[in-house]
């Protein structure tokens, strides 16, 4: 018998944290696989953020730093500077990068800074329990929007990927999501051409993948994903916003 | 080595170049601007790198990348600089990684001022960012001592994976004296926790502060805390002058002790008894310096420029055994050599 499919060498033996439904566990194995077949795992430095992904040093079978809340692209940004030749990337979630790590994010981006970063928006704080995020939508329950965010509380969900995509230093700047297979192909080979981004020295690369968080949303799995593609991809279109290749 | 003429800050920075630092993330904020400047001219000439970073939140993080990449980093501000800093420091503290903070203090709170002040004792000593850590402190008085810890400050990060705090007021950043660099070879440690890719021939190295298991996030802070009780051991420093027959023994650091040493030439020339204790590590606080103390000591004056917050350690250090006693100016003003013996003075005559 031959192996048709087997658990990637990029992850380690441990089993995730994350909850039935979410699609962290499909993103945190896209990246391991990419890095498997750019054949840079043991040249790769990992940084992870404070959030669902937390504990993904424990899961990427490769050097890891965990970061304060919202500041992985900082931390990436020392170790690539001393570095140069190592392959760094951040794992981060919606609440770690487009609220308090928003500042580092667009100050890597803005510098240039040869990392990858790998940007999970599921549109809530999941591993707190489901608070508002700057990327919730209109209308969307949370605990800390209990009638549903409104504009003119908190105003309108924050587009991340367009606004980074504005800044010279960013090279490659995607919107994917990991719904169904077809999707996940594409997502696949956006997270390879934002680590090439990097090998080949070009500067920022950002991958921004919606996913489902089931548990904080309140919807099964299957409803969930549903929900991802009547809801989130209309206020965030999927695309290639940047591109270093078609410049 | 000859001696050079240097101003403190740009010292601060070449020190820290002999001893092996190649890596600096800063951020502009008086009164110590002129060593980032300094190293921004500096590292690469020598294959280093120096980078400004957005805030000082952001690179103080960037040292935590750096530390934890197993080279040597430094970063450097002021007060409300180093306020920003504090919850990078705790992580560092929590990871276990080397590095040296240099803080030339101004006065507060808030924006406060620019010039020299001493009111961030609490921030250094007591921490400000989260969790049981320590930070093992300096506070040189010259410019001559500055270099000379600054050639060790790595060194001795290294050794305990401990962050060293350099702490001059913004008299030592900004003044300038005569300075020789020691020929000093720095002492490197072999750092396998390093992140540096596994090569595929061994198990990721994890740099990281989250224990989730109580136990576990004890054991951590158990073996922190044995690791501060060795330096508490090893690395106290300071400078205790004629305190076995005073009358009275003043308390200073940094630019103060300078101006208390001033009046204690004059009352020695008038046959006061006066002693000094000038503590150079600030953590750890040399204790043991006051177990010499005259036990008919009349009185301990702690001087600072706070309005007082280095007494509680002075207190706890006299322990009951003699009244202490507090003088200090504040807000970027300095006590005066007059103001000080006239509080020498009170002590002696019992009026306080």
């Amino acid at each position: 018998m031959s192996i048709v499919y087997k658990r990637s060498e990029g992850l380690t033996d441990a089993i995730t944290n994350y909850c039935p439904g979410c699609t962290h566990g499909i993103i945190t194995k896209l990246v391991a696989e990419v890095m498997v077949e750019l054949g840079i795992l043991g040249d790769a430095i990992g940084v992870a953020p404070v959030g669902c992904s937390v504990m993904c040093y424990n899961f990427f079978n490769c050097d890891m730093q965990q970061a304060a809340h919202g500041r992985a692209p900082a931390v990436a940004t020392g170790i690539k500077r001393v570095q140069p030749d190592k392959v760094v990337f951040t794992y981060q979630g919606d609440g770690d990068l487009a609220s308090i790590g928003t500042n580092e994010i667009v100050h890597a981006a803005h510098r240039g800074e040869k990392i990858t970063t790998i940007f999970v928006n599921n549109a809530i704080y999941g591993m707190t329990g489901g608070q508002m995020a700057p990327t919730t939508l209109i209308g969307q329950k949370t605990t800390t929007s209990p009638l549903g965010r409104t504009e003119e509380h908190s105003g309108k969900p924050i587009r991340i990927s367009e606004m980074l995509a504005t800044i010279d230093g960013a090279k490659y700047v995607a919107r994917v999501t990991v719904d169904k297979p077809a999707n996940i192909a594409k997502a696949k080979k956006a997270i390879k051409k934002a680590f090439q981004t990097q090998l080949e020295g070009k500067g920022f690369a950002i991958v921004e993948v919606l996913s489902a968080c089931p548990t904080n949303w309140g919807l099964a799995p299957n409803e969930a994903l549903q929900w991802l593609r009547d809801n989130m991809i209309p206020y965030y279109p999927l695309g290639t916003f940047k591109d270093w290749e078609e410049e | 080595m000859a001696k050079i003429l240097m101003k403190g800050n740009e010292a601060i920075g070449e020190a820290a170049i002999k001893a092996g630092c190649r890596y600096f993330f800063g951020y502009p904020i008086t009164p110590q601007t002129e060593l980032p400047e300094y190293m921004s001219r500096r590292l690469p000439e020598e294959g280093g790198v120096f980078l400004q970073a957005e805030s000082e939140i952001a690179a103080i993080n960037m040292v935590y990348g750096a530390a934890g990449s197993g080279v040597r980093v430094m970063t450097s501000s002021s007060s409300p600089g180093i306020a920003l800093k504090q919850e990078g420091i705790s992580y560092i503290c929590g990871a276990m990684l080397p590095c040296v903070i240099v803080n030339i203090v101004r006065g507060g709170p808030g924006l406060g001022g620019i010039q020299p002040a001493q009111s961030d004792y609490y921030q250094v000593t007591r921490g400000g960012g989260n969790g049981d850590y320590r930070l093992i402190v300096y506070a040189p008085a010259n410019l001559q001592e500055t270099v000379d810890i600054m050639q060790e400050a790595f060194d001795v990060s290294e050794y305990y994976r401990v962050p060293v705090m350099l702490v001059g007021d913004g008299m030592i950043g900004q003044m300038m004296e005569p300075i020789e660099f020691k020929d000093r070879q720095p002492n490197f440690q072999d750092k396998p926790w390093a992140t540096t890719g596994t090569k595929g021939e061994r198990k990721p190295n994890i740099v990281n502060s989250l224990y989730l298991d109580p136990q576990e996030l004890e054991n951590n802070n158990l073996a922190l805390d044995k690791i501060y009780k060795e330096i508490e051991k090893n690395e106290v420093r300071y400078e205790a002058v004629n305190v076995e027959d005073a009358d009275v023994v003043v308390v200073a650091y940094g630019t103060t002790s300078r101006i208390v040493k001033s009046v204690l030439e004059e009352c020695d020339k008038e046959g006061l008894k006066v002693g000094l204790i000038r503590p150079i590590t600030l953590w750890p606080y040399p204790f043991e310096a006051f177990d010499k103390i005259n036990p008919e000591c009349k009185g301990i004056l702690c001087t600072e420029m706070s309005l007082g917050q280095m007494i509680d350690d002075v207190r706890i250090a006299a322990n009951g055994r003699w009244k202490t006693h507090f003088y200090g100016r504040t807000g970027g003003m300095v006590p005066q050599p007059d103001d000080i013996k006239a509080e020498i003075m009170k002590i002696l005559r019992g009026e306080k």
